[in-house]
């Protein structure tokens, strides 16, 4: 009850409304309101009925085990691509590098996972470490070229993005990693694997239990692994090492205020190269899951397949914490697996998925502009 | 007002009884209209939501009268000039400009009822000439839309010469001293036809000798029908410069006075609602060992200019060497280089004898105990999104007082929080709100908590008092004279002369990077050393 009361009193809550204004909580749901109108009205427009889309991507996240279980798979990259960005955002950095650093991961970790022949858990906790190292060294890299040199990281990333998937690209026509004319390379070994019951799912037996068991088979159709797990665990360590710990006191002094961390004695510039690497561990980490949970072999690319730039979109909207990043993770990843079904169900459009969160985005970017919204409503 | 008795002079013209003779030979009321009220201000109300920043503010201005508001930080001085600029909405009141009301609804109103202001910070564009800031935004043009140069420029000299605001309308703003360019908004605004002139405290950053030459532009400008009104906390101009003085606390109308008819005391009384001490108390004191030594010190700017160019210094403990200094003349560079915050190019700073040239600031305030109050404390002092408590361990996060195994130890950090809160009474006392909730006053109590519990052998102060009221003023001066008498080295950098010579015990004149001088503050004369702040030689 005190507690309630004092909640209250800090952030001067009336009601729903107040509430739904005075935080950056409120911000994003009602942005996500707004995208979601915005979304109806542009398939309004375009001839369709917002009403049967909607339905159908409902019906395309909930209505089957599977779908859901996708959803999962889906949100798991975001997830952990959002986090990376979140963690560079919160130190003062714009990782739009994430993108790269996935790529990179993915590449060590497919790397990893085909040449090492290590026993089972360990050759996961390999591939996961020598591609978040990568990674790390990656976003390092635009960390220590901001120190040094000055140049901003939004430079040095966007190049280092194309470097990486070039440098991925030539990985693949490897003779000795990459299948000749496939354009792919060799999936990783079993051991490197973190699908759940992946070789089990294809004896008899396996088999006989996917048909058997509605829910659970339903479930086990899609390449179901253990990344979420990962994720979660992430999004709790980042939150932890950003509130609790000297790295984060410092780490956050520096992305407030660098001036003032320099003045109190923290090394700004060491500081910029921690952060870069963190974040570059993080999205490398996402690459690597993606690889051993659910792909098993990288490819030769021709554009960026975007699940760094999704990060950024996943970051701005969980207003770059741990735990909103998990949920605008979530979000973005059912919009992502459940818009693509508006397209079999009424025909319309994917692209309107994007509309949304672009709309999302620039309605979660603008707070003002909602306040000013409901104040005109109020009358004001 | 009704106290003073209105009658007409046979030289003067309608003033009050006894016309005073003010600061070197300065008449003021004679200029004044007293039936031509240019302002006049009834029951202002001004809320920010529910904070009342103006409560039925009164104020009334004559044409030719030098107007002063005088009131703390945070009592509602700007707010109100902000309003008859038009840059709020009053919540209730009206206001008359030359006896017709208005509803200034922005400052294009204001500007058309030849209302103009001068604001704290200038508001110049730097690589432009004098002629083109003047103009912007109301430039004269030939056809087509093309501005004529030549015409504004003799239009800005004639100016220039009508009131005594001497500048040269080719020269551009960047290479103008900052007495110049306070002259150049002046003209700006007296350009767009302002017969009624707001100064935002316009001797912060004047040399004495400037602001001598501002209160002669004023009078310049009064015997022309305009009217001044000078926001200021500084008492001393208040005397020189204004014909009448009101008064706000805390958003409330305390007082209307006659200046010359009240003392510094009184006004500040006034001001502050109790008495308040001016000379700072301090016991004499022997001076001890050197503490600081800066050797041919040259430090360069981002420009590659040795803007400390060769200075040497000592600092002894148990003293305040006070570095008096016009604005840009190095202080800032000296400072960033003794803390270890810019690179030093040659000569050394030793701290009781070890070199601590281009150290880190880490080693520099946990290893030579070196403590620093910022001159800048919203860019560097302090981290507006962390709260108290975490701004106060800015320095010593890491130490095993706040930290085990790299984990900050929450409870020890409030606990220290409320202590240093509760000892050096930042209000509020709450270590879990954001530094920028804060008032100035005490976002500097809080540094000053701060970088003094962490037991300096040496504390830098920059600009301590800047933008402060007179309180907080008196408790830092407060709390850097407890450092000295405790045995450590003070060095003082303020761009306030007064503040210099009352506080210090040995004054350090800079000018261009050097020091000039070094004189005693017992027998320091303000113009000799306002003489060498500006480079004269003596």
């Amino acid at each position: 009850m005190k507690k309630d009361a004092r909640l209250k009193k800090r952030f001067n809550i009336r009601g729903i409304k107040d509430f739904l204004l005075s935080g950056s909580l409120g911000v994003t749901l009602i942005s996500v309101f707004l995208g979601f109108m915005v979304g109806a009205i542009v398939l309004l427009i375009a001839g369709f009925n917002p009403v049967e889309g909607y339905f159908a991507i409902l019906k395309g996240i909930f209505s089957k085990p599977k779908y859901m279980s996708y959803v999962v798979i889906y949100s798991t990259p975001l997830i952990i691509t959002g986090l990376s960005v979140a963690f560079a955002m919160r130190t003062g950095l714009f990782n739009i590098g994430a993108e790269g650093q996935y790529i990179v991961g993915a590449m060590v970790a497919a790397m990893a996972g085909y040449y090492f022949h290590l026993p089972m858990v360990l050759h996961i906790i390999v591939c996961i470490f020598l591609a978040a190292l990568a990674a790390a060294a990656w976003g390092g890299l635009a960390g220590f070229i901001k120190a040094k040199f000055g140049v901003h990281e939004v430079i040095s990333t966007i190049m280092l993005n194309w470097t990486a998937l070039y440098l991925s690209n030539w990985a693949v026509t490897l003779k000795s990693f990459g299948k000749q004319g496939t354009g792919k390379s060799f999936a990783i070994q079993e051991t490197a694997r973190i699908d759940l019951f992946g070789q089990w799912k294809i004896t008899e037996a396996g088999i006989d239990f996917i048909r058997s068991h509605k829910v659970l088979g339903d479930i086990l159709k899609s390449p179901v692994n253990l990344g979420i797990l990962a994720a979660f665990l992430l999004a709790f360590l980042m939150w932890y090492t950003l509130n609790k710990t000297t790295l984060g006191y410092q780490l956050r002094a520096v992305g407030y205020n660098p001036n003032a961390a320099e003045y109190g004695g923290i090394n700004v510039n060491r500081s910029i190269v921690t952060s870069m690497c963190i974040a570059g561990g993080l999205a490398g980490t996402a690459g690597a899951l993606q690889i051993m949970g659910v792909s098993h072999r990288i490819a030769k690319l021709a554009t960026m397949e975007g699940y760094g730039f999704d990060g950024i979109a996943v970051s701005l909207i969980g207003n770059n914490t741990g735990i909103g990043s998990v949920l605008a993770g979530f979000l973005f990843g059912s919009l992502k697996y459940g818009g693509s079904k508006i397209q079999d169900a009424i025909d319309a459009p994917t692209e309107v998925i994007n509309i949304m969160v672009g709309t999302i985005i620039l309605f979660v970017a603008m707070p003002k502009l909602i306040k000013l919204i409901f104040s005109f409503k109020k009358g004001k | 007002m009704d106290a003073l008795a209105l009658s007409r002079h046979p030289l003067w013209g309608w003033g009050y009884s006894d016309p005073t003779t003010l600061f070197g030979g300065v008449k003021c009321l004679e200029t004044i209209d007293f039936f031509h009220k240019a302002v006049e201000m009834t029951d202002m109300v001004k809320k920010f939501g529910d904070f009342t920043a103006n409560d039925k503010i009164n104020l009334i201005v004559h044409k030719g009268e030098v107007h002063a508001l005088l009131g703390e930080n945070g009592a509602g001085k700007t707010t109100l000039m902000n309003v008859l600029y038009g840059l709020y909405k009053p919540t209730s009141g009206s206001v008359k400009i030359n006896g017709n009301l208005l509803n200034i609804k922005d400052p294009n109103v204001a500007i058309k009822n030849g209302i103009g202001m001068v604001h704290q910070h200038f508001m110049l564009v730097e690589p432009f000439t004098v002629t083109q800031n003047i103009i912007l935004g109301n430039e004269t043009t030939k056809s087509m839309g093309i501005i004529d140069l030549k015409k504004a420029e003799k239009q800005v000299a004639e100016l220039s010469k009508r009131y005594g605001l001497t500048v040269d309308p080719n020269a551009l703003v960047q290479d103008l001293s900052v007495g110049s360019q306070q002259r150049v908004e002046i003209l700006k605004a007296l350009y767009r036809g302002a017969q009624i002139l707001i100064l935002d405290e316009p001797t912060a950053v004047l040399t004495p000798q400037e602001i001598q030459e501002l209160a002669q532009i004023i009078q310049n400008l009064t015997r022309e029908g305009k009217s001044i009104i000078i926001i200021t906390h500084k008492l001393k101009e208040i005397k020189q410069m204004a014909d009448f003085c009101t008064i706000i606390r805390r958003g409330k109308h305390i007082d209307t006075v006659e200046v010359a008819k009240v003392t510094e005391e009184d006004l500040a009384s006034k001001m502050v609602g109790r008495d308040v001490i001016f000379k700072v108390a301090k016991e004499k004191q022997l001076r001890g060992d050197k503490a600081l030594e800066i050797k041919n010190l040259v430090v360069q700017d981002a420009r590659g200019l040795p803007v400390v160019n060769n200075l040497s210094l000592e600092l002894h403990k148990g003293e305040i060497l006070g570095i008096a200094g016009i604005d840009g003349n190095g202080q800032k560079e000296l400072i960033e280089a003794v803390t270890g915050l810019r690179k030093v190019k040659s000569g050394t700073v030793s701290v009781q004898g070890k070199n601590i040239t281009n150290l880190s600031p880490g080693k520099i305030i946990n290893k030579h105990k070196i403590s620093h109050i910022p001159e800048d404390r919203q860019k560097r002092g302090l981290i507006f999104e962390f709260d108290i408590a975490e701004n106060l361990i800015l320095e010593t996060y890491f130490k095993p007082a706040f930290s085990k195994w790299f984990t900050l130890i929450k409870e020890r950090i409030y606990s220290n929080a409320k202590d240093l809160i509760h000892k050096f009474d930042i209000r509020p006392e709450e270590s879990e709100i954001p530094a920028k909730a804060l008032s100035g006053g005490n976002q500097q109590k809080m540094i000053i908590a701060r970088e003094v519990s962490n037991e300096p052998e040496i504390l830098i102060a920059a600009q301590p008092t800047r933008g402060l009221d007179v309180g907080a003023i008196e408790y830092v001066h407060e709390a850097l004279i407890n450092q000295r008498n405790q045995g450590k080295a003070v060095l003082l950098v303020s761009f306030e002369l007064d503040e210099v010579i009352n506080v210090s015990d040995r004054i350090a004149v800079i000018f261009e990077g050097k020091i000039v001088g070094i004189v005693d503050a017992q027998d320091a004369d303000e113009k000799q050393i306002g003489l060498m702040m500006a480079g004269g030689t003596e």
